[in-house]
Protein backbone atom coordinates (compact mmCIF):
# COMPACT_ATOMS: atom_id res chain seq x y z
CA UNK A 1 0.00 0.00 0.00
CA UNK A 2 1.54 3.32 -0.82
CA UNK A 3 2.22 5.73 1.80
CA UNK A 4 -0.98 7.75 2.86
CA UNK A 5 -1.74 10.75 4.71
CA UNK A 6 -4.60 12.35 6.56
CA UNK A 7 -3.96 16.04 8.44
CA UNK A 8 -6.56 18.32 9.69
CA UNK A 9 -5.76 21.46 11.10
CA UNK A 10 -8.10 23.51 13.47
CA UNK A 11 -11.03 22.36 12.29
CA UNK A 12 -14.64 23.59 13.66
CA UNK A 13 -18.15 22.02 12.83
CA UNK A 14 -21.52 23.81 13.52
CA UNK A 15 -24.47 22.38 13.02
CA UNK A 16 -27.53 24.09 12.71
CA UNK A 17 -27.04 26.25 15.23
CA UNK A 18 -24.69 24.82 17.70
CA UNK A 19 -20.77 24.55 17.20
CA UNK A 20 -19.91 21.20 17.78
CA UNK A 21 -16.54 21.30 17.96
CA UNK A 22 -13.41 23.51 17.48
CA UNK A 23 -9.55 23.94 17.44
CA UNK A 24 -9.44 20.03 16.62
CA UNK A 25 -6.04 19.56 14.40
CA UNK A 26 -4.64 15.57 14.10
CA UNK A 27 -2.04 14.11 11.79
CA UNK A 28 -2.31 10.78 10.96
CA UNK A 29 0.53 8.70 8.36
CA UNK A 30 0.74 5.04 7.28
CA UNK A 31 0.39 2.38 9.99
CA UNK A 32 -1.54 4.88 12.53
CA UNK A 33 -4.77 4.29 13.90
CA UNK A 34 -6.78 6.91 16.10
CA UNK A 35 -9.73 6.76 18.12
CA UNK A 36 -12.27 9.39 18.53
CA UNK A 37 -14.13 9.27 21.77
CA UNK A 38 -16.73 11.44 22.41
CA UNK A 39 -20.91 11.11 23.84
CA UNK A 40 -23.68 10.91 21.78
CA UNK A 41 -24.18 14.01 19.35
CA UNK A 42 -21.12 15.50 20.45
CA UNK A 43 -19.63 15.29 16.79
CA UNK A 44 -18.06 12.44 15.91
CA UNK A 45 -19.86 11.87 12.95
CA UNK A 46 -19.48 15.37 11.52
CA UNK A 47 -15.68 14.86 12.26
CA UNK A 48 -15.80 11.69 10.13
CA UNK A 49 -17.95 13.37 7.22
CA UNK A 50 -15.56 16.21 7.66
CA UNK A 51 -12.48 14.43 7.00
CA UNK A 52 -13.89 12.33 4.17
CA UNK A 53 -14.79 15.38 2.21
CA UNK A 54 -18.79 14.68 2.27
CA UNK A 55 -18.73 18.00 4.78
CA UNK A 56 -17.61 21.26 4.95
CA UNK A 57 -16.27 22.43 8.23
CA UNK A 58 -17.18 25.78 9.86
CA UNK A 59 -12.95 26.98 9.66
CA UNK A 60 -9.98 24.24 9.05
CA UNK A 61 -9.12 22.01 6.45
CA UNK A 62 -8.28 18.92 5.48
CA UNK A 63 -5.53 17.31 3.47
CA UNK A 64 -5.55 13.46 2.48
CA UNK A 65 -3.50 11.61 0.43
CA UNK A 66 -4.77 8.42 -0.68
CA UNK A 67 -8.35 6.79 -1.05
CA UNK A 68 -10.80 7.07 1.86
CA UNK A 69 -12.71 4.32 2.49
CA UNK A 70 -16.07 5.21 4.85
CA UNK A 71 -17.91 2.82 7.07
CA UNK A 72 -21.32 4.42 8.59
CA UNK A 73 -24.01 3.31 9.68
CA UNK A 74 -25.73 2.89 6.20
CA UNK A 75 -23.97 0.34 4.66
CA UNK A 76 -25.18 1.40 1.15
CA UNK A 77 -26.09 -2.23 -0.02
CA UNK A 78 -29.47 -2.29 -2.04
CA UNK A 79 -32.10 -3.68 0.74
CA UNK A 80 -33.79 -6.10 -2.02
CA UNK A 81 -30.42 -7.74 -3.97
CA UNK A 82 -29.07 -10.60 -2.31
CA UNK A 83 -26.09 -9.54 -1.04
CA UNK A 84 -24.04 -11.11 -3.37
CA UNK A 85 -25.36 -9.10 -6.18
CA UNK A 86 -25.46 -5.94 -3.99
CA UNK A 87 -21.60 -6.47 -2.94
CA UNK A 88 -20.88 -7.75 -6.19
CA UNK A 89 -22.06 -3.51 -7.63
CA UNK A 90 -19.17 -2.43 -5.65
CA UNK A 91 -17.04 -5.17 -6.65
CA UNK A 92 -17.62 -3.99 -10.40
CA UNK A 93 -16.65 -0.29 -8.96
CA UNK A 94 -14.16 -1.44 -7.31
CA UNK A 95 -12.13 -3.98 -8.83
CA UNK A 96 -11.87 -7.58 -7.35
CA UNK A 97 -11.02 -7.19 -3.92
CA UNK A 98 -9.52 -10.10 -1.85
CA UNK A 99 -12.29 -9.71 0.96
CA UNK A 100 -12.60 -12.93 2.58
CA UNK A 101 -16.64 -13.08 2.99
CA UNK A 102 -15.52 -16.16 4.89
CA UNK A 103 -13.45 -14.69 7.45
CA UNK A 104 -16.51 -11.70 7.97
CA UNK A 105 -19.13 -14.86 8.41
CA UNK A 106 -20.97 -14.04 5.29
CA UNK A 107 -20.27 -16.74 2.99
CA UNK A 108 -23.57 -18.55 3.53
CA UNK A 109 -25.48 -15.52 3.39
CA UNK A 110 -25.05 -14.12 -0.55
CA UNK A 111 -28.42 -15.27 -1.22
CA UNK A 112 -29.81 -13.32 1.25
CA UNK A 113 -32.03 -10.19 0.55
CA UNK A 114 -30.00 -7.75 2.33
CA UNK A 115 -33.06 -6.47 3.77
CA UNK A 116 -33.41 -9.73 5.95
CA UNK A 117 -30.09 -9.66 7.21
CA UNK A 118 -29.48 -8.69 11.49
CA UNK A 119 -28.11 -5.23 12.28
CA UNK A 120 -24.86 -7.42 12.82
CA UNK A 121 -24.77 -9.30 9.51
CA UNK A 122 -25.05 -5.94 7.52
CA UNK A 123 -22.35 -4.33 9.63
CA UNK A 124 -20.10 -7.18 8.11
CA UNK A 125 -21.34 -6.65 4.83
CA UNK A 126 -20.05 -3.03 4.92
CA UNK A 127 -16.66 -4.49 5.91
CA UNK A 128 -17.00 -6.30 3.22
CA UNK A 129 -17.61 -3.54 0.54
CA UNK A 130 -14.65 -1.32 2.45
CA UNK A 131 -12.16 -4.57 2.31
CA UNK A 132 -13.18 -4.90 -1.24
CA UNK A 133 -12.67 -0.99 -2.00
CA UNK A 134 -8.96 -1.09 -1.02
CA UNK A 135 -8.94 2.67 0.52
CA UNK A 136 -5.88 3.02 2.36
CA UNK A 137 -7.72 5.73 4.72
CA UNK A 138 -10.02 4.09 6.38
CA UNK A 139 -13.27 6.21 8.19
CA UNK A 140 -15.12 3.98 10.35
CA UNK A 141 -17.75 5.91 12.30
CA UNK A 142 -19.22 3.55 15.12
CA UNK A 143 -17.75 0.24 13.46
CA UNK A 144 -19.40 -1.78 16.45
CA UNK A 145 -22.76 -1.14 16.71
CA UNK A 146 -24.63 -4.19 16.24
CA UNK A 147 -21.57 -6.67 16.34
CA UNK A 148 -21.50 -9.64 18.92
CA UNK A 149 -17.97 -9.80 20.86
CA UNK A 150 -16.27 -11.95 17.79
CA UNK A 151 -17.32 -9.07 15.46
CA UNK A 152 -15.72 -6.78 17.60
CA UNK A 153 -12.57 -9.18 17.51
CA UNK A 154 -12.80 -9.16 14.24
CA UNK A 155 -12.99 -5.58 13.41
CA UNK A 156 -9.77 -5.21 15.60
CA UNK A 157 -8.03 -7.57 14.15
CA UNK A 158 -9.19 -5.75 10.12
CA UNK A 159 -7.99 -2.75 11.30
CA UNK A 160 -4.83 -3.95 12.67
CA UNK A 161 -4.17 -5.74 10.00
CA UNK A 162 -4.98 -2.66 7.83
CA UNK A 163 -2.27 -0.69 10.10
CA UNK A 164 0.49 -3.47 9.67
CA UNK A 165 -0.14 -2.99 5.87
CA UNK A 166 0.44 0.68 5.87
CA UNK A 167 -2.81 2.23 5.65
CA UNK A 168 -4.53 4.61 8.15
CA UNK A 169 -7.65 3.86 10.37
CA UNK A 170 -9.76 6.47 12.36
CA UNK A 171 -12.82 5.03 14.56
CA UNK A 172 -15.33 7.05 15.84
CA UNK A 173 -17.02 4.85 19.10
CA UNK A 174 -18.12 5.64 22.32
CA UNK A 175 -17.53 1.65 22.97
CA UNK A 176 -13.65 0.84 23.87
CA UNK A 177 -11.81 -0.52 21.09
CA UNK A 178 -8.40 -1.87 20.41
CA UNK A 179 -6.61 -0.03 17.82
CA UNK A 180 -2.89 -0.65 17.46
CA UNK A 181 -1.00 2.19 19.29
CA UNK A 182 -4.37 2.78 21.01
CA UNK A 183 -3.90 6.40 20.34
CA UNK A 184 -7.30 8.74 21.11
CA UNK A 185 -8.50 11.48 21.31
CA UNK A 186 -11.48 12.80 23.00
CA UNK A 187 -14.17 15.05 21.00
CA UNK A 188 -15.29 16.42 24.60
CA UNK A 189 -11.81 18.57 24.78
CA UNK A 190 -12.96 20.63 21.96
CA UNK A 191 -16.46 21.33 22.53
CA UNK A 192 -16.91 25.29 22.25
CA UNK B 1 -17.72 5.23 -19.23
CA UNK B 2 -17.02 1.98 -17.34
CA UNK B 3 -18.18 3.69 -14.19
CA UNK B 4 -20.79 5.08 -15.81
CA UNK B 5 -21.74 1.76 -17.69
CA UNK B 6 -21.69 -0.11 -14.06
CA UNK B 7 -24.43 2.82 -12.98
CA UNK B 8 -26.44 1.87 -15.60
CA UNK B 9 -26.74 -1.66 -15.31
CA UNK B 10 -27.14 -1.23 -11.70
CA UNK B 11 -29.62 1.72 -12.07
CA UNK B 12 -31.61 -0.40 -14.63
CA UNK B 13 -31.86 -3.61 -12.96
CA UNK B 14 -33.37 -1.75 -9.69
CA UNK B 15 -36.41 0.79 -11.93
CA UNK B 16 -36.86 -2.57 -13.86
CA UNK B 17 -36.34 -6.04 -12.16
CA UNK B 18 -35.88 -4.76 -8.57
CA UNK B 19 -38.90 -6.91 -6.88
CA UNK B 20 -39.81 -3.98 -4.08
CA UNK B 21 -38.88 -1.16 -5.60
CA UNK B 22 -39.12 -1.93 -9.39
CA UNK B 23 -42.81 -2.12 -10.86
CA UNK B 24 -42.22 -1.33 -14.58
CA UNK B 25 -45.33 -2.55 -15.75
CA UNK B 26 -46.91 0.02 -13.14
CA UNK B 27 -46.77 3.09 -15.19
CA UNK B 28 -47.76 1.07 -18.58
CA UNK B 29 -50.61 -0.37 -16.93
CA UNK B 30 -51.45 2.74 -15.78
CA UNK B 31 -51.65 4.61 -19.03
CA UNK B 32 -53.39 1.59 -20.44
CA UNK B 33 -55.97 1.47 -17.67
CA UNK B 34 -56.42 5.78 -18.63
CA UNK B 35 -56.97 5.03 -21.88
CA UNK B 36 -59.19 2.57 -21.55
CA UNK B 37 -61.54 4.46 -18.70
CA UNK B 38 -61.82 7.66 -20.75
CA UNK B 39 -64.43 6.50 -23.44
CA UNK B 40 -66.45 4.88 -20.35
CA UNK B 41 -66.68 8.50 -19.04
CA UNK B 42 -67.16 10.12 -22.11
CA UNK B 43 -69.44 8.32 -23.76
CA UNK B 44 -68.91 6.08 -27.10
CA UNK B 45 -68.69 9.31 -29.36
CA UNK B 46 -66.61 9.02 -31.72
CA UNK B 47 -65.64 11.84 -33.45
CA UNK B 48 -65.10 13.31 -29.87
CA UNK B 49 -63.01 10.48 -28.56
CA UNK B 50 -60.83 11.01 -32.14
CA UNK B 51 -60.57 14.59 -31.13
CA UNK B 52 -59.67 14.67 -27.73
CA UNK B 53 -58.13 10.79 -27.73
CA UNK B 54 -54.40 12.07 -28.48
CA UNK B 55 -54.47 14.72 -25.60
CA UNK B 56 -55.79 11.88 -23.63
CA UNK B 57 -52.72 9.82 -24.03
CA UNK B 58 -50.29 12.67 -23.47
CA UNK B 59 -52.06 13.51 -20.11
CA UNK B 60 -52.03 9.37 -19.34
CA UNK B 61 -48.25 9.50 -20.33
CA UNK B 62 -47.09 12.61 -18.36
CA UNK B 63 -49.05 10.91 -15.17
CA UNK B 64 -47.82 7.36 -15.61
CA UNK B 65 -43.62 9.21 -15.53
CA UNK B 66 -44.92 10.22 -11.97
CA UNK B 67 -45.56 7.07 -10.68
CA UNK B 68 -42.36 5.79 -9.94
CA UNK B 69 -40.59 9.80 -8.72
CA UNK B 70 -40.33 8.44 -5.10
CA UNK B 71 -38.17 5.51 -5.85
CA UNK B 72 -35.45 7.63 -8.58
CA UNK B 73 -33.22 9.14 -5.84
CA UNK B 74 -34.55 8.96 -2.20
CA UNK B 75 -34.00 5.04 -1.98
CA UNK B 76 -30.37 5.42 -2.88
CA UNK B 77 -29.73 8.55 -0.33
CA UNK B 78 -31.05 7.00 2.38
CA UNK B 79 -28.73 3.97 1.66
CA UNK B 80 -25.53 6.38 1.63
CA UNK B 81 -25.34 5.17 -2.03
CA UNK B 82 -23.68 8.94 -3.32
CA UNK B 83 -21.70 9.68 -0.45
CA UNK B 84 -19.58 5.89 -1.17
CA UNK B 85 -19.49 7.06 -5.25
CA UNK B 86 -18.10 10.64 -4.18
CA UNK B 87 -15.31 8.73 -2.49
CA UNK B 88 -14.77 6.86 -5.40
CA UNK B 89 -14.32 9.95 -7.21
CA UNK B 90 -17.85 9.36 -9.11
CA UNK B 91 -19.44 12.34 -9.61
CA UNK B 92 -23.20 13.12 -8.46
CA UNK B 93 -23.65 14.30 -12.12
CA UNK B 94 -22.43 11.32 -13.66
CA UNK B 95 -24.82 8.44 -10.93
CA UNK B 96 -28.13 11.44 -12.30
CA UNK B 97 -27.12 10.92 -15.91
CA UNK B 98 -26.99 7.26 -15.57
CA UNK B 99 -29.89 7.63 -13.54
CA UNK B 100 -31.71 9.67 -16.13
CA UNK B 101 -30.90 7.25 -18.96
CA UNK B 102 -32.31 4.53 -17.01
CA UNK B 103 -35.50 6.03 -16.48
CA UNK B 104 -36.37 6.94 -20.03
CA UNK B 105 -35.07 3.28 -20.42
CA UNK B 106 -37.80 1.82 -17.95
CA UNK B 107 -40.79 3.49 -19.05
CA UNK B 108 -40.63 5.22 -22.42
CA UNK B 109 -39.84 2.05 -24.90
CA UNK B 110 -42.95 0.36 -22.94
CA UNK B 111 -45.14 3.59 -22.89
CA UNK B 112 -44.48 3.69 -26.55
CA UNK B 113 -45.61 0.28 -27.47
CA UNK B 114 -48.64 0.75 -25.19
CA UNK B 115 -49.57 3.64 -27.34
CA UNK B 116 -50.63 1.15 -29.87
CA UNK B 117 -53.46 -0.60 -27.59
CA UNK B 118 -54.14 2.55 -26.32
CA UNK B 119 -55.07 4.68 -29.66
CA UNK B 120 -57.44 1.85 -30.28
CA UNK B 121 -58.85 2.15 -26.91
CA UNK B 122 -59.28 5.83 -27.48
CA UNK B 123 -60.53 5.36 -31.08
CA UNK B 124 -58.11 7.55 -32.71
CA UNK B 125 -57.18 7.66 -36.42
CA UNK B 126 -53.66 5.94 -37.73
CA UNK B 127 -52.20 9.42 -39.08
CA UNK B 128 -53.21 10.94 -35.01
CA UNK B 129 -51.28 7.86 -33.64
CA UNK B 130 -48.52 8.78 -35.24
CA UNK B 131 -47.81 12.30 -34.37
CA UNK B 132 -48.36 11.09 -30.64
CA UNK B 133 -45.54 8.72 -31.02
CA UNK B 134 -43.44 11.16 -32.04
CA UNK B 135 -44.31 13.62 -30.07
CA UNK B 136 -43.82 10.68 -27.08
CA UNK B 137 -40.48 10.22 -28.45
CA UNK B 138 -39.50 13.38 -28.47
CA UNK B 139 -41.02 14.24 -25.06
CA UNK B 140 -40.58 11.55 -22.95
CA UNK B 141 -36.80 12.48 -23.09
CA UNK B 142 -37.94 15.20 -20.65
CA UNK B 143 -40.17 13.71 -18.60
CA UNK B 144 -37.49 11.46 -17.29
CA UNK B 145 -35.13 14.17 -17.03
CA UNK B 146 -37.74 16.47 -15.17
CA UNK B 147 -38.89 13.44 -12.36
CA UNK B 148 -35.23 12.75 -11.81
CA UNK B 149 -34.66 16.53 -11.04
CA UNK B 150 -37.91 16.92 -8.88
CA UNK B 151 -36.95 13.61 -7.23
CA UNK B 152 -33.30 14.68 -6.65
CA UNK B 153 -34.71 18.46 -5.62
CA UNK B 154 -37.91 16.58 -3.07
CA UNK B 155 -35.34 13.41 -1.92
CA UNK B 156 -35.11 13.63 2.24
CA UNK B 157 -37.95 16.11 2.28
CA UNK B 158 -41.15 14.84 4.45
CA UNK B 159 -43.75 13.72 1.99
CA UNK B 160 -41.41 14.37 -0.90
CA UNK B 161 -43.10 11.82 -2.89
CA UNK B 162 -46.51 13.57 -2.96
CA UNK B 163 -44.54 17.09 -3.40
CA UNK B 164 -42.48 15.80 -6.26
CA UNK B 165 -45.61 14.48 -8.26
CA UNK B 166 -47.09 18.23 -7.82
CA UNK B 167 -44.24 19.70 -8.88
CA UNK B 168 -43.85 17.94 -11.89
CA UNK B 169 -47.05 18.77 -13.24
CA UNK B 170 -46.52 22.81 -13.50
CA UNK B 171 -42.90 22.27 -15.10
CA UNK B 172 -44.15 19.33 -17.31
CA UNK B 173 -46.52 21.65 -18.81
CA UNK B 174 -45.07 23.15 -22.06
CA UNK B 175 -43.90 19.86 -22.95
CA UNK B 176 -47.73 18.92 -22.98
CA UNK B 177 -48.86 22.49 -24.59
CA UNK B 178 -45.97 21.61 -27.33
CA UNK B 179 -46.28 17.85 -27.44
CA UNK B 180 -50.22 17.45 -27.32
CA UNK B 181 -50.73 20.99 -29.58
CA UNK B 182 -48.76 19.01 -32.13
CA UNK B 183 -51.75 16.86 -32.63
CA UNK B 184 -54.43 20.03 -33.35
CA UNK B 185 -51.96 21.54 -35.54
CA UNK B 186 -51.10 18.03 -37.08
CA UNK B 187 -47.38 19.35 -36.96
CA UNK B 188 -43.83 19.28 -37.17
CA UNK B 189 -43.59 21.84 -35.60
CA UNK B 190 -44.76 21.21 -32.26
CA UNK B 191 -42.61 17.87 -31.84
CA UNK B 192 -39.71 20.03 -32.81
CA UNK B 193 -40.65 22.44 -29.34
CA UNK B 194 -40.98 19.27 -27.72
CA UNK B 195 -38.16 17.83 -28.15
CA UNK B 196 -36.22 21.17 -27.75
CA UNK B 197 -37.83 21.85 -24.77
CA UNK B 198 -36.89 17.93 -24.12
CA UNK B 199 -33.55 18.39 -24.36
CA UNK B 200 -32.92 21.40 -22.49
CA UNK B 201 -34.09 19.24 -19.67
CA UNK B 202 -32.09 16.17 -20.46
CA UNK B 203 -29.00 18.98 -20.31
CA UNK B 204 -29.58 21.04 -16.95
CA UNK B 205 -31.08 17.75 -15.32
CA UNK B 206 -27.56 16.08 -14.34
CA UNK B 207 -25.84 19.20 -13.08
CA UNK B 208 -28.77 20.50 -11.07
CA UNK B 209 -30.09 17.01 -9.57
CA UNK B 210 -26.21 16.58 -8.37
CA UNK B 211 -26.22 19.82 -6.53
CA UNK B 212 -29.25 19.09 -5.20
CA UNK B 213 -27.58 16.18 -3.97
CA UNK B 214 -24.26 17.78 -3.14
CA UNK B 215 -26.67 20.89 -1.24
CA UNK B 216 -28.56 18.21 0.98
CA UNK B 217 -25.40 16.74 2.43
CA UNK B 218 -25.37 20.16 4.58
Amino acid sequence: MQACRLTANNLACQRGERLLFRGLGLELRSGQALQVKGANGIGKSSLIRILAGLLRPLVGEVEREGSVGLLDERPALDPGLPLGHALGFWQRLDGPGDAELAQLGLSGLLEVPVRYLSTGQKKRAALARLLGQEASIWLLDEPLNGLDTRGVALVEALVAQHCAQGGIALVASHQPIALPGGAAIDLADFTA
Amino acid sequence: MRHFLILLRRDLGLLLGGERRGATLLPVLFFLAVAMLYPFAVGPDGPVLARTGGGVLWIAALLAAILPLDRLVEPDLELGLFDQLALRGISEELAMTARMLAHWLSFAPALLLAAFPASALVGIDAATLQTVELGLLAGTPGLAALGVLVAALTAGLRGGAALGGLLVIPLAVPLLVFGAGSLSTGGEAGIALTAAFSLVLVAITPFAAGAAIRSGRG
